[in-house]
């Protein structure tokens, strides 16, 4: 089980804040592929990955960082901070 | 070093005075504070939104950063989330140094990584809508000078 968290519009987008996934993904690519296949909302929120940004375990990481022994998974667009 | 990330308003006065106080190494002290700006004349608010376990640690690694690049003396980051009004302060950022120029750059290197490595989105309220700030490819492009 991991933790997936979706912030800002990727947040809106898919409606929810949190959810926990039960997964077999090797990687958050393969985490992303397996969520888009679930339902159009998903499908939209990660239509185009560029557009993202991806924190493993509370650290940024890309899309191609492994998911073993991973606990928490976010989805957001670049920062605004500042 | 200290990194506060809070909702509460913060008095910059009170933070500048007690910022370095009592250290006699200090010979500079450079600060930046961030405001809510209204650019359309529509806003009636800025929503920032923050990934909670995340931001303290990313900021205490962006001044961990700053710390082993310049000669700081000390440094202070303030950021505020949830709904803010036009003119309210979003956040502030204090360094000191021996001298000037590293206080001053170490302030912009805080200021330019904050921008788009602090797990913060904000939010843009109107009467007609809402709006997400996008990130500036400019902002991208500060970091490659650090």
């Amino acid at each position: 089980m991991i933790d997936v968290l979706y912030f800002a519009w990727v947040r809106e987008r898919i409606g929810l804040p949190k959810e926990q996934v039960e997964t077999s993904a090797v990687t958050v690519a393969d985490l992303v592929e397996e969520l888009k296949q679930r339902e159009a909302r998903y499908e939209a929120a990660f239509a185009d990955v560029t557009a993202l940004r991806v924190a493993v375990d509370q650290k940024l990481a890309d899309f191609d960082a492994p998911l073993a022994g991973v606990r928490e998974v976010a989805f957001f667009p670049p920062m605004t901070g500042g | 070093m200290a990194v506060r990330v809070q909702t509460e308003p913060f008095d910059l006065g009170v933070e500048l005075q007690t910022f370095g106080q009592g250290r006699s190494d200090i010979g500079a002290q450079v600060s930046f504070t961030g405001i809510v700006r209204d650019d359309s004349g529509s806003l009636d608010h800025m929503l920032i939104e923050h990934y909670p376990g995340m931001t303290q640690s990313a900021i205490a690694e962006i001044e961990a950063e700053a710390v082993a690049r310049w000669s700081l003396c000390d440094s202070l980051i303030i950021h505020r989330y949830g709904p803010l009004k036009p003119g309210e302060q979003i956040m502030m950022v204090a360094t000191a140094a021996p001298h000037r120029a590293d206080a001053f750059s170490a302030a912009e290197f805080l200021m330019d990584y904050l921008k788009s490595r602090a797990p913060f989105w904000k939010k843009e309220v109107s009467a007609s809508g809402t709006t997400w700030v996008a990130a500036k490819a400019d902002d991208e492009d500060a970091l490659s000078r650090w």
